[in-house]
């Protein structure tokens, strides 16, 4: 697998009244084209801040981002982030959202947004405005509306924190019918290692602050994955095991 | 029931404040203040000779100039200086100075400059409308949440679409709170202009009514006028709330 992302000696800290606080130390690893790869840690260690550095949203105080090759230290259309918080734009329609990344000619663009809004089941919804949708809705909308500008990498921020646990569910199965069709590089930071096991290819287990990479897992298991495996069963507990559980 | 009790508490309030405001004037007998028999009477008769209609459409027509002025120059400046550290630092000094100058305070100079016509007062709405704009706008600029430009960035869109996608309908729903603010403080400016000067308007009206014998009939016609338009100015720009666009920003 050739490699897409590479993580160079990342280090951060912010100013604190107490002096500088180091939140990353150190990070060094890579992500194959194609790989899923996701990050687990401990609340507030860091993860965020490293996830905006990759997707060139934040600057690291040492280290670099190399994407295919070249230095990336801006954020682009290249690698879509899809942040916590969500960011669909509340003033515009579901097809006003899927149309906003879109540079192209009018009829592309509709036949483009048709097919995502088809893909993540929003036909229908097309004028409707976010505040007419529901959690889940939503984050199909941020998805769709990533996919369409065909990014060739996905970061996401915990990206089904926010929704209650059976949608969030759900949409782990849908995120991966996605994603076996366009095969993006994704980076997807959690504090859910149920999801994490369920959806990544690879799992980097993160620190407490200062973030250090503290252990690295491969999940091998075919999709749709059972997690009453017996191997994933174990694999819970080692990544547990890594948090002191 | 309850899109009923709505109307009928508001009417049971202003129907014992009539009785109240009746029984005080026959009680104490005064032959000068009206009783509310004798205002209706009068604003019947004012808007049987089109005097009212002529003096709400003159104050109207100047809040309106004035007020769009204040949108024309407000809008643009305070989207500026939400957007540049610079030109906030460098103007909201200014923008606070003159703030809370009462745009009564600057009747002389309008005078001065503009006559006794119709610009002095336009000028006066203008002052008093243009403040709360610019800082409204100014603010809503600076609460958009972050994430939003973010993924603006993310896709790499032009200036422009940046600009009327993203930072224009963000912050269009703290500019239309602040067209509230501004209309309302308008609406207060103009009839307070009006009777300095002019042959025309409501605050014209009032002060015209009582020094032309004393009729405080159309004095307290005219008080109630300039209260219910401003209601209904105040309700045109509450629709604006509901809009699909910004409903959003209120919703929550």
């Amino acid at each position: 697998m050739p490699v897409k992302i590479v993580v160079r000696a990342i280090a951060k800290s912010y100013p604190t009244d107490q002096g500088p606080l180091s939140v990353l130390r150190d990070i060094d690893f890579s992500v194959g084209d194609g790989e899923f790869v996701a990050m687990v840690g401990p609340s507030g260690c860091g993860k965020t801040t490293l996830l905006n550095i990759m997707a060139g949203f934040d600057r690291p105080d040492a280290g670099s981002i190399v994407i295919d090759g070249a230095t990336a230290n801006r954020p682009s259309p290249k690698g879509i982030l899809i942040s916590q918080k969500g960011s669909v734009f509340p003033w515009l329609t579901v097809q006003q959202n899927l149309m906003f990344g879109l540079n192209g000619h009018r009829f592309e663009n509709e036949q483009l947004t048709e097919h995502y809004a088809e893909v993540v089941g929003l036909r229908g919804f097309e004028r409707s405005y976010p505040h007419e949708l529901s959690g889940g809705m939503l984050k199909r909308l941020e998805l769709a509306r990533a996919l369409v500008v065909k990014p060739q990498i996905l970061y996401m921020d915990e990206p089904l924190a926010a929704l209650d646990a059976l949608t969030g569910l759900q949409m782990r199965f849908e995120l991966r019918r996605i994603l076996e069709i366009e095969r993006h590089t994704c980076v997807l930071i959690t504090h859910d290692v149920e999801e994490a096991i369920q959806l990544a290819d690879r799992i980097l287990v993160l620190s407490p602050r200062p973030a250090t990479i503290q252990a690295g897992f491969e999940v091998s298991v075919e999709h749709p994955r059972n997690l009453g495996r017996p191997e994933l069963i174990e694999l819970k507990a080692a990544i547990l095991h890594e948090f002191g559980l | 029931m309850r899109k009923l009790n709505r109307i009928l508490a508001p009417l049971a309030v202003a129907a014992a404040l009539v009785g109240v405001w009746w029984v005080a004037v026959a009680e104490t007998e005064s032959v000068i203040f009206p009783t509310p028999l004798q205002v209706v009477t009068a604003l019947a008769d004012l808007a049987r000779e089109g005097e009212l209609w002529t003096d709400i459409g003159a104050s109207l027509f100047r809040v309106g100039a004035g007020f769009l002025l204040a949108l024309l120059v407000g809008i643009p400046l305070g989207l500026w200086m939400g957007w540049m550290r610079e030109a906030f630092t460098t103007l909201n000094p200014f923008v606070q100075i003159l703030r809370p100058i009462s745009p009564i305070a600057w009747i002389p100079l309008a005078i001065l400059w503009f006559g006794v016509g119709d610009l002095s007062p336009i000028f006066l709405i203008f002052l008093s409308s243009i403040f709360p704009t610019i800082l409204q706008t100014a603010a809503g600029v600076h609460t958009i949440e972050r994430q939003y430009l973010w993924a603006a960035d993310n896709f790499g869109v032009s200036r422009g679409r940046l600009f009327f996608q993203v930072v224009i309908p963000a912050v269009l729903p703290q500019i239309i709170v602040g067209m509230r603010v501004s209309l309302g403080i308008a609406w207060l400016v103009v009839v307070a202009a009006e009777m300095i000067a002019l042959r025309s308007g409501l605050g014209y009206l009032i002060i015209d009514s009582r020094n032309a014998g004393n009729r405080y009939d159309l004095v307290v016609a005219g008080m109630i006028v300039i209260g219910i338009t401003g209601l209904l100015l105040d309700t045109m720009m509450r629709r604006l709330e509901r809009l699909k666009s910004v409903r959003w920003r209120y919703a929550r």
